[in-house]
């Protein structure tokens, strides 16, 4: 009897553990079909180009290396900039703060990540854009930088608490022997501490670029759209989410400029694959020492 | 006989944990260049007097304390920032070992890299001596660089070892070293500690007597805070003053 219900539940949990890698699956899949005639009639070198001009009366183009440009730059930004606000606010919050500090904090970085990213946008629309345009005396607000400058502040509250969860569970016994020797608190913080929650931290950030990577709305509203390659924070970008957001509303089912479009998807999701993946080769190694 | 200096004093010493008094009126003379055991019942606060000595009961939050400790004849709580400069001269190892999950070299240059050393052949003589004189150097000299937590329990507890000598302490604070450790381990400490104790001030705190018999020259004897009887190891382990002592060490209670 309880053997059968055993069986059962392990079932169950079987299958609820093989639904999310069969849905992972036929989404790719999906992504491949509606992805692959575009190899046969423009040809696959076509993706391979410099520029992207999707809605042309003389030749459509859709190379996609300047959406992955784009992406490459935002993101790139956005992660230099998440590290050391979210690491150190990590530090902060878990080793130095006193408790009155700390209850202050947690609810405000909580409240944070839970803002819509359409108000995220709004915001760098409204206010940043125009001041990063005043500040760098530019021809427009709408750039790169803007877009990053965003996307770190939606990072941030994950990269902060799961690095803080990281610094939380390095074992006090670390701490006491570094101060033993005569460490400072700060020396101990970061040379035995941080170093000790660094698969941790490491993982927040793979998962904060995960999202960076992955966000559309924000960047559809403050980065510019143009789809150049570029490497200037300073200048307008598109990015790969950005140009499907954007453009498979109003695509034709079935065109070249569809079929193109699922390429961008299948690279976008790729790189997502890749990251998660370095990200778990990252901490295994760690971990083995 | 040679007299012997005294190398730490406390004088009348009271010490709170919050409302809870852990230590009362503790007065003492640890003589230099000796083994000086604790002993006592669990809970009758040797942990507590041993970390009076380098200050780590001021990072546990609400301690105070009554009372003057004094190490080479000098307070150690006069001067509020010298506690790092104190934890270099007094060095510490734990009951349950905690090397840092770094090589095994970089363990035992943490200290001195922390107290400004940087050049790499010094740092590199301070590991191979601080591994020699912890015993240890034959057994990891082929793999400094393997993360420390590899080791065997016993041989992560000498290189804790190690890595307190490597900032060159005067004196060893050493609680409940090896009574994580199997008899062999613990035979391999207890004869370090006879090897050491002809550079360094140690005081151990144990739980078993015949490790506290074997190894030191001098046995403290705690119950419930108090400092009950001190003297030489022959003579609390033979011709305890105190009934109390006798007792304990006969194994009548704790
Ligand atoms: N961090 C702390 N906060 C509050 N009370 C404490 C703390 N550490 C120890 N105590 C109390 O102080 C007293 C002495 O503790 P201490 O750890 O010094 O004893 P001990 O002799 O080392 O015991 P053991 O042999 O079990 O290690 C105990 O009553 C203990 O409960
Ligand atoms: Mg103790």
């Amino acid at each position: 009897m309880t053997n059968w219900r055993e069986k059962f539940i392990e079932l169950l949990l079987i299958g609820a553990a093989s639904a999310s890698i069969l849905i992972v699956l036929l989404i790719f899949l999906f992504l491949a079909k509606e992805a692959f005639p575009f190899v046969l009639d423009p040809g696959i070198k076509e993706l391979l180009g410099s520029q992207w001009i999707p809605v042309s009366f003389k030749k459509e183009v859709f190379g996609i290396l300047p959406l992955i440009t784009g992406s490459l730059l935002v993101t790139a930004l956005a992660t230099i900039i998440m590290i050391p606000f979210g690491v150190l606010g990590a530090v902060y919050i878990a080793e130095i703060a006193i408790g009155r500090e700390r209850a202050f904090l947690k609810p405000f970085i909580e409240i944070m990540a839970g803002i819509p990213s359409v108000v995220i946008g709004f915001f760098g629309l409204i206010i940043l854009s125009p001041v990063l345009k005043k500040i760098f005396q530019l021809n427009t607000g709408l750039t790169a930088l803007s877009g990053a400058i965003l996307l770190a502040l939606m990072a941030i509250p994950t990269v902060i608490s799961i690095s803080e969860d990281a610094i939380r569970s390095v074992p006090k016994s670390y701490k006491e022997a570094s101060l033993a020797l005569g460490a400072s608190r700060l020396q101990t913080i970061f040379k035995v501490v941080v170093p000790a929650a660094l698969p941790g931290i490491i993982a927040a950030v793979m998962l904060g670029i995960g999202r960076v990577v992955g966000e559309t709305m924000v960047v559809l509203m403050v980065t510019g759209n143009a789809a150049k390659i570029t490497f200037n924070p300073f200048e307008s970008v598109r990015t790969m989410t950005a140009t499907i957001a954007a453009e498979m509303g109003e695509v034709a089912f079935g065109s070249d400029h569809y079929q193109a479009l699922f390429w961008v998807g299948i690279v976008l999701l790729s790189v997502t694959f890749g990251l998660n993946f370095i990200a778990q080769k990252v901490l295994t190694r760690y971990r083995m020492g | 006989m040679v007299r012997t200096n005294v190398k730490m004093e406390m004088r009348a010493v009271n010490f709170y944990y919050g409302n809870t008094q852990a230590l009362f009126d503790v007065s003492i003379a640890i003589p230099e260049k000796r083994v000086t055991a604790l002993i006592g019942p669990s809970g009758c606060g040797k942990s507590t007097f041993l970390r009076m000595f380098n200050r780590m009961n001021d990072i546990i939050d609400g301690t105070n304390h009554t009372g003057e400790v004094m190490i080479d004849g000098e307070s150690i709580y006069q001067n509020n920032n010298s506690s790092a400069e104190l934890r270099k001269k007094v060095g510490m190892v734990f009951q349950k070992s905690n090397p840092f999950p770094k090589s095994i070299f970089e363990n035992v240059a943490y200290g001195p890299k922390i107290h400004g050393i940087k050049e790499r052949t010094q740092l590199q003589e301070i590991v191979e001596n601080s591994l020699k004189a912890a015993a240890l150097w034959e057994e990891v000299k082929d793999r400094l660089n393997k993360n420390a937590t590899n080791l065997s329990g016993g041989q992560q507890q000498r290189l804790c070892i190690a890595r307190a000598l490597a900032v060159e302490p005067d004196i060893l604070l050493m609680d409940e070293p090896a009574s994580a450790l199997d008899p062999k381990s613990t035979t391999r400490i207890e004869n370090l500690i006879s090897e050491l104790q002809k550079n360094y001030t140690i005081v151990i705190v144990t739980h078993n007597m015949q490790q506290a018999a074997r190894v030191s020259n001098y046995t403290a004897f705690f119950y419930e805070g108090h400092l009950v009887e001190f003297d030489k190891t022959n003579k609390i382990f033979t011709t305890p003053i105190k009934q109390q002592t006798e007792d304990y060490i006969t194994g009548r209670f704790g």
